[in-house]
């Protein structure tokens, strides 16, 4: 009734061939943002910002790296921690040498210091497919973990290899160190998030997204079609660490604000990412956003929440039902929906298209 | 579909309702808030467990006993943190609305992740002989505390023990010490002091880090080990590393008399392993029953089935730890309530309590823990006291005293700590002077 593109006409190709083509949606879209960019950090408590949100969104962003690369280019990687890992430190290290850059140039540009290791760790992948790409990249999951820990020079020989996150400020104000504001954290973790979404929706709709998703459904017809396979397949390494390093160097420097560093990066985070993704829906967007929702905030939101409505549980028995009811859900979520909660987003619209009709 | 969808989207937003109205005051007026960060699940839990309920325990035979503390009950949190940052990070933040007193974070990774924030949401951070080592300069950490000891100390310790064992310091030169270590700012922390002391001593040092992923797998470490036949082994570990690596040097023929590890093992890590006679350990307060506050929780407490401790684990050693921990979190209420004279403390004023924490005989003996441990006083300038532990040993059962207090060396870990804390200020762009009055005492 409410949700229905009757009489919304395309008159041209710009219209056709727009990324939200219902009016409905783009309402939508303007909704979520308003309530993300102001009313969350307005209204939300510090709780619902500093656990819920601001781990949320880096996931998010974590998860859409690893889905350019998984879900729309078709390679397996299991090493997404790692790559996270390397944007932090490249972060940590190039604020402690350039102190006086700001330091969201820093989160931003670090990124590119892990598209590089990306691309190096992704050469094998012209060579090799599928289960033993994802050995591959496990190698470099190990090897980069390695680097964190025995490397000094990463940590600048803090002897308790911990990063240091000090004092950092935007336009005057605290972004980073212990004085920061959570809802500037928040505000600059949005907004890096918010952005690099619609760089990332602008890839996959264009030429480059249309080049990874046909390596995606088959690799010789795109070599065929005049794709370069090793272009693209590195591009795709490339675009996803990329991602990758800035939501690693988010959650060291907006989100935990320093501390042990190389444990933060281990094989877990990889594959809690994987999981992500899977559960997200392979090849989408909002799928990415709602798989980190799911796997990040669901434990935490269960752990607290249901205290907070009376259910009596403390400590321990708090966390063993969470893992009880996520792996429950999991596996509700899976067989209900093997194609991820994209998809079932996907059929909810469809059937509210109908409604109340139901054909 | 669409009804269960339906009762899925209203559970959900039960759920984040609850959430945006932020976590809910449950805790009364007149009470001090005391959460614990406890470990109960995870690969720590085997050591964490018994230190959740011996912190826990002690401060509810409070409550029981003397209605709390200066006649404000305690209200006990226990936060699952399964020795996790992110977790640890999360009930920091749940717990922090309810206006905590002090965090416990038990866990050198949460640690260093709180200490930035400690003087900002003005909570002290009681990091009980782990966390930050530098954090003993009071000076520059205010709100950081580490008694009785750091792990510099500890390794001072530990080798001037191993000194005397072969016949005078001077003695070491030319041995060769292992040191099996968890591979996280814990275990790496001494690295430095280590190899000074090894330029300095003449001894070789060879270093057998432990992974944390690959905590319960340490055969290629003990491998190296066999090979190089170190004269002494000394470890740094924590949960379920320690039980492996004792597994481990039992396997390879290791001597266990010459196997001298932190204060970090416990009962759970070695009982039941055949051949683990004669490994030491450092430690400095006392094991079992035999104190009348340990009575009074076993009559008040866990005969009461208030505590979730099995009855013939109190009084092991890392509940005990857990009881001396909860020891340092009531004085310093107790001390902080004498200052200020308010009955309802907060964390600014139990702050100050911490640095006049002056735990003589006489004070130990009136909490109903006479001679549990050695004397500790802290100050504005010094919040870890460097206080002496001893050596004990496994002979199969039980742990036996087997050497008296054991001082650290301060002139070589004082100058490691002023360096340190020296070098935290300058990496961390933008760290406060200390700005706390000191109390006079």
């Amino acid at each position: 009734m409410f949700y229905r593109e009757t009489g919304q006409f395309k008159t041209n190709y710009a219209d056709d061939m727009a990324v939200f083509p219902i009016l409905q949606d783009r309402i939508g879209i303007g909704l979520i943002l308003a309530v993300a960019f102001v009313l969350i950090p307005l209204t939300g408590s510090n709780f619902l910002l500093s656990s819920v949100m601001i781990p949320f969104l880096v996931f998010s962003l974590a998860s859409i790296g690893l889905n350019i690369l998984t879900g729309y280019t078709g390679l397996i990687s299991l090493g997404t921690g790692a790559f996270m890992g390397v944007g932090a430190y490249a972060c940590y290290k190039l604020t402690t040498l350039f102190p006086e850059v700001n330091i969201v140039v820093w989160i931003v540009m670090s990124g590119f210091v892990s598209a590089l290791v990306g691309v190096l760790f992704g050469l094998p992948s012209l060579r090799i497919k599928g289960f033993y790409l994802a050995v591959a990249t496990l190698a470099a999951q190990f090897f980069l973990q390695w680097c964190f820990t025995r490397i000094p020079w990463l940590y600048n020989y803090n002897t308790s290899g911990a990063i240091e996150v000090g004092q950092r400020t935007l336009f005057g104000i605290d972004v980073t160190g212990a004085k920061a504001s959570l809802e500037a954290r928040y505000m600059v973790l949005l907004t890096l998030v918010t952005v690099l979404t619609w760089v990332a929706s602008n890839l996959m709709h264009g030429r480059i997204g249309r080049s990874f998703m046909a390596v995606r459904d088959m690799d010789i017809a795109a070599e065929l079609m005049g794709i370069d396979l090793l272009k693209t397949k590195l591009l795709a390494f490339a675009v996803s660490s990329y991602y990758a390093g800035v939501a690693g160097a988010a959650m060291m420097f907006l989100w935990y604000g320093g501390g042990e560093a190389n444990d933060a990066f281990n094989i877990n985070q990889s594959f809690l990412i994987l999981f992500m993704v899977i559960i997200g829906g392979l090849g989408s967007l909002i799928g990415s956003f709602f798989g980190a929702a799911f796997i990040s905030m669901l434990p935490t939101v269960l752990k607290f929440g249901l205290p907070a409505l009376g259910i009596p549980l403390a400590g321990a028995t708090a966390e063993h039902l969470t893992y009880i009811l996520v792996g429950a859900l999991i596996i509700f979520f899976l067989i209900v929906e093997p194609h991820g909660l994209a998809r079932l987003w996907q059929i909810g619209k469809q059937k509210l298209r109908m409604w109340p009709f139901p054909y | 579909m669409s009804s269960r969808l339906k009762g899925l989207g209203l559970a959900a937003s039960v759920l984040a309702s609850s959430l945006m109205l932020g976590a809910p005051q449950v805790v009364a007026q007149e009470s001090i808030y005391v959460p614990l960060f406890t470990y109960r699940t995870g690969p720590f839990a085997g050591s964490g467990i018994p230190i959740a309920d011996g912190m826990h325990d002690y401060l509810q035979m409070l409550n029981e006993r003397d209605g709390g503390i200066g006649g404000v009950k305690i209200a006990l949190d226990e936060c699952e943190t399964g020795y996790d940052t992110k977790k640890g990070l999360e009930c920091y933040d749940a717990v922090k609305p309810k206006n905590p007193v002090m965090v416990n974070p038990w866990s050198t990774g949460i640690s260093l992740s709180l200490i930035p924030k400690a003087s900002v949401d003005k909570i002290p951070v009681l990091s009980m002989a782990y966390g930050l080592s530098a954090s003993a300069r009071g000076d520059v950490f205010p709100w950081v505390f580490n008694p009785p000891a750091t792990y510099w100390d500890g390794l001072a310790m530990i080798i001037r023990y191993l000194g005397t064992e072969s016949g005078g310091l001077e003695k070491l030169k030319g041995k060769k010490i292992g040191y099996i270590y968890f591979d996280g700012g814990f275990g790496k922390e001494p690295i430095p002091l280590f190899e000074q002391m090894a330029k300095e001593m003449g001894f070789e040092l060879k270093l057998y880090p432990v992974p944390p992923g690959e905590m319960q797998n340490q055969s290629s470490q003990w491998l190296s080990v066999r090979r190089d036949r170190p004269d002494f082994m000394v470890m740094y570990g924590w949960g379920a590393m320690n039980p492996t690596a004792i597994k481990e040097a039992v396997k390879i023929n290791y001597p266990m008399d010459k196997f001298v590890s932190i204060w970090w093992p416990g009962e759970n890590d070695i009982n039941g392993t055949e051949g683990a006679k004669g490994f030491k350990m450092l430690n400095w307060h006392g094991i079992g029953t035999d104190y009348p506050a340990l009575k009074d929780i076993q009559k008040l407490v866990v005969d009461k089935g208030l505590s979730k401790s099995p009855k013939e684990k109190v009084g092991e050693l890392l509940y005990n730890r857990g009881v001396y921990n909860a020891i340092l979190i009531a004085e310093g209420i107790a001390q902080a309530q004498k200052i200020t004279g308010k009955k309802v403390v907060d964390g600014s004023d139990v702050r100050r309590g911490l640095e006049n924490i002056n735990l003589d005989e006489a004070r130990f003996k009136a909490i109903g823990l006479p001679a549990f441990a050695g004397n500790l006083q802290l100050t504005c300038k010094d919040h870890n006291g460097h206080r002496a532990a001893f050596i004990q040993q496994w002979d199969g059962a039980k742990w036996v005293k087997i050497t008296d207090f054991i001082e650290p060396m301060p002139e070589k870990v004082k100058p490691a700590l002023d360096e340190a804390a020296k070098e935290y200020g300058e990496k961390n762009a933008g760290w406060p002077k200390r700005s706390e009055a000191c109390d006079k005492s």
